[in-house]
């Protein structure tokens, strides 16, 4: 008897959980995150009032802080953006019948692939302007380099997602006359982005993630906001712990985005 | 080979590597203007190769094949001339899934044939009424059956108003009750005097609308003949086997 009952209600809990939807799940976690740390904040070795809103001091700390968003925000938005047509672009001569164009793809990749994040936004921000004789600020040497790191990334996404779709449709695309770019754009492409949205989410995630490194050549965005009011401040536990929150909020909404879209885009196709 | 003057598609001495397989072997056939022509024989035997290389989704590696007296190169402008010309219909219907059937429909005229939105979706309209299913016309694919499916993809081909239509075993992959409906459509447009290639098994179909039968093993074509005959006193051995076989039951 006991077993089949918990069985029972094992199921009925699964049910609510998909009922719930992704938002909602993604707003969950994110309180129980929260209230960890707060109930963590209780001990006496946190300091909360670095940051308090309480305080005049720790607003303003706390500002500072928070103003490192925008910088993120944009940084990695553009670097996206960049990298997914660069990555797309990268991605089709791979898939060509031609071997030098196919060697071109597999060079770009693997060459890019290679290097870390870091050192390409060193050697961007340091380097590239004594050979190309232009003066770069961070903010483009940062988007540079993190577009450039994951563009590589992107075209093997686009590559795979653009050789899942069966031959087929390529014959009947060709068999009602549209040339190559009409093929892809209303043909292939729509159909390959909804299979690799998965993985292209996964890529701005963890793009959030990388644009951090952009603080070393010091672009004030969120981890060089925190690394700045820890050195005035002496707190690290409390400055970083908010850091941690704010990665974490900003990317738990990237999710839910992704998650939207994925659904969105899956009701299109069955009506 | 008796092939009449006004040829449509003519094929000369076309031959076809993939890899160390010979797919087609010095195959010549000649299809004249608003002739049916249906092609058959065992799987493997190269009909559907055959049928490709017409609208050149099968590059040939030898010999001539001329539609409507361009022949087809490697250069682009002569398969997109040939293109112009030929619809086709396939096994796996190879709808667009994230389409509607409209869309399916329009894509062509609009992108191919650079037709205005209303002119395109008229004539959508006007094709799906000629398959019998213009209620589906907002429906996705994945929502019909396989026959309204293949229906449409028939429509799909219409659209682009070609002179030739290309048929490859277009009932294959069909639920037995769903046959019917396709070849209804099929038999409909060859009275209305299509040009048209079907590779298929469908004999009752070929017997009602064959101008000429083909039948081909091994890349090669061993019998040609109008339906009467072919059905009725096929001369070689292989083709008597074949047809005994398909026949049967």
């Amino acid at each position: 008897m006991i077993p089949k009952a918990t069985g029972v209600s094992a199921s009925c809990s699964r049910y609510s959980l998909i009922e719930m939807g992704a938002m909602n799940r993604t707003i969950r976690i994110g309180v129980l995150g929260g209230m960890g740390l707060a109930l963590a904040g209780c001990s006496a070795n946190w300091g909360w009032y670095v940051v308090s809103p309480m305080t005049p001091k720790g607003l303003s700390n706390l500002q500072f802080l928070l103003q490192g968003l925008k910088q993120t925000i944009a940084l990695s938005l553009t670097a996206i953006l960049i990298s997914v047509v660069v990555g797309l672009l990268v991605s089709l001569p791979g898939l060509s019948e031609r071997r030098g164009l196919r060697a071109f793809n597999r060079i770009y990749v693997e060459i890019v692939r290679a290097v870390p994040i870091l050192v390409l936004i060193l050697w961007v921000y340091y380097g590239l302007p004594q050979i190309a004789d232009v003066s770069i600020n961070v903010f483009w040497a940062g988007v540079i380099a993190l577009a450039l790191s994951d563009s590589a990334f992107q075209a093997e996404i686009f590559r795979a997602g653009i050789q899942s779709i069966p031959r087929g449709q390529h014959e009947a695309a060709k068999s009602i006359s549209l040339g190559y770019v009409d093929t892809m754009r209303f043909v292939i492409l729509p159909q390959a982005i909804r299979r690799i949205l998965p993985a292209l989410g996964n890529q701005f995630v963890y793009m959030l993630k990388m644009s951090s490194l952009v603080s070393v050549i010091g672009m004030q965005e969120l981890t060089r906001r925190a690394n700045e009011l820890v050195v005035t401040e002496y707190r690290p536990l409390e400055i970083y712990t908010i850091l941690v929150l704010e990665y974490l909020v900003l990317i738990l909404m990237v999710s839910a985005g992704v998650r939207w879209l994925e659904r969105r885009l899956q009701t299109d196709q069955r009506g | 080979m008796d092939s009449p003057v006004n040829a449509i598609i003519t094929l000369e001495g076309v031959g076809k590597f993939f890899g160390d397989f010979k797919a087609l072997n010095d195959v010549t056939l000649s299809v004249g203007f608003g002739e049916r022509v249906v092609v058959c024989g065992p799987s493997g035997s190269g009909k559907s190769t055959l049928i490709r290389c017409i609208n050149r989704l099968e590059r040939h590696d030898s010999g001539r094949i001329i539609v409507d007296g361009v022949e087809m190169t490697d250069d682009r402008r002569s398969i997109e001339t040939i293109r112009r010309e030929v619809g086709m219909v396939f096994q796996q219907f190879n709808l667009f899934p994230h389409l509607t059937v409209l869309q399916n429909l329009t894509l062509g005229p609009l992108r191919a044939r650079k037709l205005s939105k209303s002119e395109s979706e008229s004539r959508a309209m006007q094709y799906l009424e000629r398959v019998q299913i213009p209620e589906q016309a907002g429906k996705y694919p994945a929502q019909l059956s396989g026959g309204q499916q293949q229906r449409v993809a028939i429509a799909r081909a219409l659209c682009m108003e070609p002179r030739i239509m290309l048929f490859d075993e277009p009932t294959s992959a069909l639920d037995p009750e769903m046959i019917a409906e396709v070849l209804e459509v099929m038999v409909q447009l060859a009275e209305s005097g299509m040009t048209m290639v079907c590779v298929t098994h469908e004999m009752g179909f070929a017997r009602r609308v064959a101008d000429q039968m083909v039948f081909m093993d091994r890349g090669e074509i061993v019998e040609q003949a109008p339906p009467e005959r072919f059905f009725n006193d096929p001369q070689s051995d292989r083709c008597k086997r074949f047809l005994q076989q398909i026949l049967a039951h």
